[in-house]
């Protein structure tokens, strides 16, 4: 079963009397379990791609599926359902609720999903343990610093386990080494969970760990290319 | 696995709520503070204007009229002595006996001219029962110099501040009162003025004048009748049962009223008393609408982003609304809670009678005296706090409605 099928996307933006292209009829499908990366310089619609197949925008014309279902004609109701359910989101700028905890942020996804408070909360504990935020946990996103900030939103991406992981230049903000240990963890969660990740991003470290690498250019699909993952921890951070 | 308005978690969503409604401590407090005074105001003026509407209504009823009036048929139309009626028999004697009735008085009433030796006037003489009409109206207390009439054959007459003062005249002095007998021939006789008297209203001073029962029956040449029967009710909110019992007792041929009936001016002031709160209450709350309203938008405003956010993570536009307008209601709540608070403070202190002679001269005009008793009804108070939340979480609905429409990229890129 393909995990995400988009045919013929297109995107414009208007901004003045300037009409921006940021999809270009681009045809793309992505199977379950697959680590793509997304690159090409700025503006060349990887974030709105990111966007497309989150459901947080809708394209002008074409058809995006994700399994059975054809997410852009979705009403917001159902959207928000399927994004809640489905898709965990990783923004480039960490993204937290200011009034929660770190704790309560990486909670926030289980709670409105409906989970069990002392479920959630061990869900929680353990999750922000493996990003390397023990003890961090009462601390609300002020009192963090910025790696530690996109930290929190990495766990909240991936704590309820979704089929999808969208992540937009998760380590531009990170120094080598929380990069490194972000990338391996994503990593680890492709191989043993079959989360699918697709990562828009320039940092060519980061692309080292895909399986699949997409460049694109002016809303185009330029190179769509298997590759051999580097192995976790040999890129990022050296 | 929907997670519509129906199953929102609760206490995620009063979390969020709460937390952002102190973000901007002033803004808060100052909402709060602002909630907190229309709430008072509310409650504060309702109680004081529903203690002067009752001071009015039972100096009114007390005035004259009292809860329950007997005459004869057609005296509203021609109220003269040929329309009067016998003094009660036994059946309505025991009637009158009723613990419901806490005082009742036999009085003639009829239209008069009063001269002194400087001027002319035209009143409406009573011939009362000097004990009885006290227990009704209050009179005697009312008397500032010299004194009431001491019994049903007293000689002398009380006549009103004001009257004298048209009149020229003065305690002492005598006075000729002329008016018709049942014959419809002039009857005339001169009284010395024994009391003058001084009421709330002016026109009550210059209208009424006393003189003693048995005397006006034996210059109105009518035996032992009379013209009207007042009844004072025990409970003034509840006189129909009274009402029924007195009517079942009243001979054929003679009408018994209730005072909304008789006067209806005061009547329809109580009735209007409620519709008029809600105005006032509906008044206040818009003056405070445009607060809550800009409050909310700022807070909207300002966390614009985060809005695109808990979007994205998948809250539904439905549950954004129920956050906002819960911050709104959990705001609400606050304020009333201190409003109500400041209310009865305020008011129970003040229910002994508030002093208002200096502005009372207005007043008087419409019946109310120059001691206020500010009265708090549950009722007042539940209509204010309903229609705060109420229309407060209508007016919310609109910043939260705007929320709920904005666009997750658009919001989560707004700086």
């Amino acid at each position: 079963m393909s995990t995400i099928h988009c045919k013929q996307l297109c995107k414009t933006f208007q901004q003045g009397d300037v009409t921006i292209t940021g999809l270009d009829q681009v045809d793309i499908s992505i199977e379950e379990g697959e680590f793509v990366c997304l690159s090409g310089p700025s503006g060349s619609g990887k974030t709105t791609l990111l966007n497309a197949i989150g459901g947080l925008d809708t394209p002008d014309s074409g058809e995006i599926h994700m399994g059975d279902i054809r997410i852009d004609r979705l009403d917001k109701g159902p959207l928000a359902d399927m994004r809640l359910h489905n898709i965990g989101f990783v923004f480039q700028a960490y993204n937290l609720i200011p009034v929660l905890t770190a704790q309560e942020n990486v909670e926030f996804v289980m709670q409105v999903q409906g989970v069990a408070p002392a479920e959630r909360a061990a869900k929680a504990r353990e999750i922000l343990k493996e990003v390397g935020l023990e003890g961090m946990e009462d601390r609300r996103p002020a009192n963090l610093s910025g790696g530690q900030q996109q930290r929190v939103a990495v766990a909240r991406a991936i704590v309820s386990q979704p089929q999808l992981v969208l992540a937009d230049e998760p380590t531009a903000n990170l120094d080598s080494t929380t990069a490194a240990h972000l990338m391996n963890l994503f990593s680890s969660l492709n191989q043993h969970h079959k989360i699918t990740f697709i990562i828009a991003t320039h940092d060519k470290r980061v692309m080292a760990y895909a399986k699949r690498l997409i460049w694109m250019q002016d809303g185009k699909i330029m190179t769509d290319t298997e590759q051999e993952p580097v192995a976790m921890g040999d890129v990022v951070g050296e | 696995m929907s997670s519509g308005i129906f199953n929102l978690p609760f206490k995620a969503t009063l979390t969020l709520s709460w937390r952002n409604l102190w973000r901007n401590h002033r803004r808060t407090a100052i909402m709060l503070a602002a909630i907190s005074v229309g709430v008072w105001a509310m409650i504060f003026m309702t109680a004081i204007m529903r203690g002067m509407v009752g001071d009015m209504l039972s100096e009114g009823i007390r005035n004259l009229p009292g809860h329950i009036q007997i005459h004869q048929q057609g005296f509203a139309d021609d109220p003269s002595i040929v329309n009067s009626l016998p003094s009660p028999g036994a059946e309505l004697l025991s009637a009158l006996d009723d613990p419901d009735t806490e005082a009742w008085s036999g009085r003639i009433k009829v239209p008069a001219v009063i001269s002194s030796e400087r001027d002319t006037r035209g009143v409406t003489l009573l011939g009362v029962d000097p004990v009885s009409e006290d227990a009704v109206t209050g009179i005697a207390g009312q008397v500032v110099e010299g004194r009431f009439l001491d019994t049903v054959d007293d000689k002398g007459v009380v006549i009103g501040l004001k009257l004298a003062e048209r009149l020229e005249t003065r305690l002492g002095k005598r006075i000729v009162i002329m008016t018709q007998d049942s014959e419809n021939n002039i009857a005339d006789r001169g009284f010395r003025i024994v009391g003058l008297y001084k009421a709330k209203l002016e026109a009550m001073e210059e209208k009424n004048v006393y003189a003693a029962r048995g005397t006006l029956q034996g210059l109105l040449n009518i035996g032992d009748r009379i013209t009207e029967i007042a009844i004072i009710d025990t409970d003034m909110n509840d006189i129909d049962p009274l009402y029924s019992k007195i009517k079942a007792a009243t001979p054929e041929g003679l009408e018994v009223r209730p005072w909304y009936e008789i006067d209806v001016y005061l009547s329809t002031m109580l009735a209007t008393m409620d519709g008029f709160v809600l105005v006032w209450i509906i008044i206040v709350f818009l003056a405070l609408s445009f607060g809550l309203v800009n409050t909310l938008l700022m807070a909207v405003f300002e966390r614009t982003r985060e809005i695109g956010l808990i979007q994205a993570l998948g809250m539904r536009p439905s549950m954004i609304i129920y956050q906002i307008v819960l911050e709104s209601v959990l705001l609400l709540v606050i304020g009333l809670g201190v409003g109500n608070a400041l209310a009865v403070i305020t008011i129970l202190p003040l229910e002994s009678g508030l002093d208002i002679s200096a502005v009372a001269e207005g007043l008087a005009m419409f019946g109310a005296g120059a001691v206020l008793y500010p009265t708090l009804l549950l009722d007042d108070v539940i209509l204010a706090n309903v229609v705060v939340i109420l229309l407060g979480t209508l007016t919310s609905i609109l910043p939260a409605w705007r929320a709920a429409r904005l666009n997750p990229v658009q919001a989560i890129n707004s700086t």
